[in-house]
């Protein structure tokens, strides 16, 4: 479903991502990990389409098509979907309203008839119980006075309304204190499907024991430097990223 | 065309004088004018003023009103000049370089559609105006079959059976005067301000409406029809009066971008709402706000004012500024009778080089008199946007109330908002709250919402309606829907 080929991305004219190669399939679930200032954002963002990051070198097809090529939200409509790291507020704008135009542009781009009001009310209220979703989140304008776990789970909620085929995870877990892990990890576990796919970042192993990936990917300044399995993520818990980095520099040094 | 059972159109000012009359007048002062002229000479004199109010044949005591504003306004300009207090700039205005009067129907000057520019026709797309009202604003000649004098005419009767008068102003002049002579003036004195002096001495039509004792006005009262607001003077005069009981709803104005070879546009408009009555007047306004320097746009300097003269009687102001070079205006309400209740609902939107100094006065008087202002000022490219208000309890003012929210919005970062509002409290049981804000639509905001399948413009659009949502829940449902789609269409190249 994604392919990455020999991705380098600079921002503000530093290069961060110094040839990424990636290949998801669909039903897949992986996980991305690296110290802080590997990469990990920026890979996500470059996903996403964010404007400020140029990319140098290198190819991404997502479902064949070049989606490098593709504006964010034309990425969006085809169904690519990021859960931001630091979601940010708009207000006067209700959840309901922001999620009922996002999903109502979906659909036109598939040709599908738009959902009113109500009908788009029905299907919040059975994602609301699928996700376990306070009703009161739906009249709140979006992320306003939303506590850092509750902007995290919204983004889960937003995921769980676009059915999205490629969910990009930001740091998902960062600030999340135990019990709201569990709650997004349910979230996204729920969501799962041998025809859309996820990829994880995150800098931390534990939300790993709630959502168990197929593979595992280390990142170290810019650069894959160690793929695994799930039990990847163990070893690296274990014994931390400098084992990956002195293990790469012994491969790639001497 | 878009005729919905709610829109009213103004007849024509009345018909021109006889030439044996003009010949006497001309004579008596000395005054010599062709009268087959569309147009009066350029210049401003008592013998234009005259001019004026002989070719809408109107009745001694308009005139003499008119002079009497005249030599008002003169003695300002000799004593203190143009007022130049407001936060905005502008060159100086000649007034002996305008034309004050014109004849009202602009003859069709162009052939078809593809002879007007296509930035003016994309805006008219955007904004979803039909095409035989595209034809009629640029002044493209219209099929025959369309016809709205007719239609407007059905709506009149319908109006009349319930006493309603609704009319232009000169016809109020001419079938009505005990009404304007009662009432004209009362809210804005002639000599309140510059530029209302100038109005009251040149003004050449507008709306009147009259509605009788118990009578609810049962539709939306409007000079909508686009046609008419392509066709507006420079000095509109409206004077709308709500006796006890009654209830109307007026709307002004167009989301369609007006051209106007006429610079200034300086109208006067006053609301009476006698005791239980209630009047609300809202305004949609786009004139052309010049070139992306600013050059060439309208500067659009307003008097409103409505005055609650009776007990438990209200006024409510709503408007939505988009357009104008300038923007000076600060429709007020002074609430006299007890518990009576004002209220001011805004949204003024400054870009590329627009400026705006807006707001409103809450003169309390009354016992138990209550004001609400909310005031979103949004701000883009290099626009300058300034919220000014005054808050006032007079000392009789026993247990007045105003709450005031004043919430400021830019976008980029090379545009300014200010507020300077004025609080004065004369009475120990008044209470006025003000509250405040100022925020900026970041990109951050704009990629989260593209990122969910927006694209920039409905990204804005969302951001910026939110903003405003309060002020368009007050407009007219119709027009809620047209002030969402003429924001993003105002605002459209703000976030690059």
């Amino acid at each position: 479903m994604l392919e990455i080929k020999n991705l380098r991305v600079a921002v503000g004219g530093k290069e961060i991502l110094k040839g990424i190669n990636l290949k998801v399939n669909a039903g897949e679930v992986h996980a991305v990990m690296g110290p802080n200032g590997s990469g990990k954002s920026t890979l996500a963002q470059v996903l996403a389409g964010h404007p400020a990051y140029q990319v140098l070198e290198g190819e991404v097809l997502y479902q064949g098509q070049n989606l490098l090529e593709m504006a964010p939200e034309d990425r969006a409509k085809e169904g690519v979907f990021m859960a931001f790291q630091y979601p940010v507020e708009i207000p006067g704008v209700s959840n309901a309203y922001f999620l009922r135009s996002a999903y109502n542009e979906i659909r036109r781009h598939r040709g599908l008839e738009e959902l009113d009001a109500m009908e788009f009310l029905k299907l919040l209220r059975q994602k609301m119980k699928l996700m376990n979703t306070d009703e009161s989140l739906i009249s709140r304008p979006v992320n306003e006075g939303f506590s850092g776990g509750e902007k995290k789970k919204n983004e889960i909620f937003q995921m769980a309304v676009l059915e999205p085929k490629l969910a990009i995870l930001d740091e998902t877990d960062s600030g999340l204190d135990i019990d709201a892990l569990k709650v997004v990890a349910a979230g996204v576990n729920n969501l799962r499907r041998p025809e859309n796919a996820t990829v994880l970042i995150t800098h931390y192993q534990r939300l790993l024991n709630y959502i168990t990936p197929d593979f595992v990917h280390v990142l170290v300044d810019g650069r894959i430097v160690r793929s695994g399995g799930k039990e990847l993520a163990l070893e690296l818990e274990d014994k931390g990223y400098d084992w990956v980095k002195d293990k790469n520099a012994a491969l790639v040094g001497a | 065309m878009v005729i919905t059972d709610e829109k009213i159109e103004l007849q024509n000012p009345a018909p021109e004088v006889g030439v044996e009359e003009l010949v006497d007048k001309e004579y008596k002062y000395g005054f010599y004018t062709d009268i087959e002229t569309d147009k009066a000479p350029r210049g401003l004199s008592e013998e234009i003023i005259r001019f004026i109010s002989a070719k809408k044949n109107e009745p001694e005591f308009m005139l003499e009103w008119r002079l009497k504003a005249f030599r008002n306004w003169v003695k300002m300009a000799k004593e203190e000049g143009q007022p130049r207090w407001a936060n905005i700039h502008y060159p100086e205005i000649d007034y002996q370089n305008i034309i004050y009067y014109a004849a009202p129907k602009k003859k069709p000057q162009l052939g078809s559609l593809d002879e007007v520019e296509p930035e003016l026709l994309k805006t008219f797309e955007k904004l979803g105006i039909p095409l035989e009202e595209q034809k009629m604003l640029t002044g493209v000649a219209v099929d025959a079959v369309f016809d709205s004098v007719s239609v407007a005419t059905t709506f009149k009767a319908k109006l009349a059976e319930l006493g309603i008068i609704f009319c232009s102003f000169s016809e109020a002049v001419q079938n009505h005067p005990e009404l304007v002579k009662k009432y004209l003036g009362t809210v804005v004195p002639p000599n309140d301000n510059f530029f209302a002096a100038l109005n009251s001495a040149v003004f050449t039509d507008g709306s009147f409406c009259y509605v009788p004792k118990g009578v609810r006005c049962p539709m939306e009262l409007s000079t909508y029809f686009r046609i008419n607001a392509a066709d507006t003077g420079q000095f509109e005069r409206t004077l709308i009066i709500a006796d006890e009981g009654a209830y109307v709803s007026y709307m002004e104005g167009c989301t369609a971008p007006i051209r106007d070879t006429n610079q200034l546009h300086a109208a006067v408009v006053e609301l009476i709402a006698l005791e239980g009555a209630t009047v609300k007047y809202a305004t949609i306004q786009n004139w052309y706000a010049g070139d992306k320097e600013g050059k060439g746009g309208i500067f659009n300097f307003v008097t409103k004012r409505g005055k609650c003269l009776g007990k438990n009687s209200k006024i409510s102001w709503t408007q939505v500024e988009t357009g104008a070079a300038i923007t000076w205006k600060y429709p007020s309400v002074i609430l006299e009778g007890e518990n009576s209740i004002g209220e001011f609902y805004s949204v003024a939107v400054t870009n590329n080089y627009q400026q705006a100094d807006t707001g409103t006065k809450m003169i309390h008087f009354g016992k138990n008199t209550k004001s609400t202002i909310v005031s979103k000022g949004i701000s883009a490219g290099h626009g300058n946007n300034t919220y000014r208000g005054l808050v006032k309890m007079q000392p009789r003012a026993k247990g007045a109330r105003n709450y005031t929210q004043c919430d400021s919005l830019l976008i980029g970062d090379q545009c300014s908002a200010n507020t300077f509002p004025y609080i004065e409290v004369q009475n120990s049981s008044a209470s006025a709250e003000h509250e405040a804000s100022t925020s900026r639509i970041s990109e951050d905001q704009i990629f989260y919402c593209k990122q969910r399948g927006l694209n920039t413009e409905n990204a804005i659009s969302m951001v910026v309606n939110g903003f405003c949502k309060e002020v368009f829940r007050e407009l007219p449902m119709e027009f809620a829907v047209e002030a969402t789609k003429l924001l993003s269409v105002s605002l459209d190249g703000s976030v690059g």
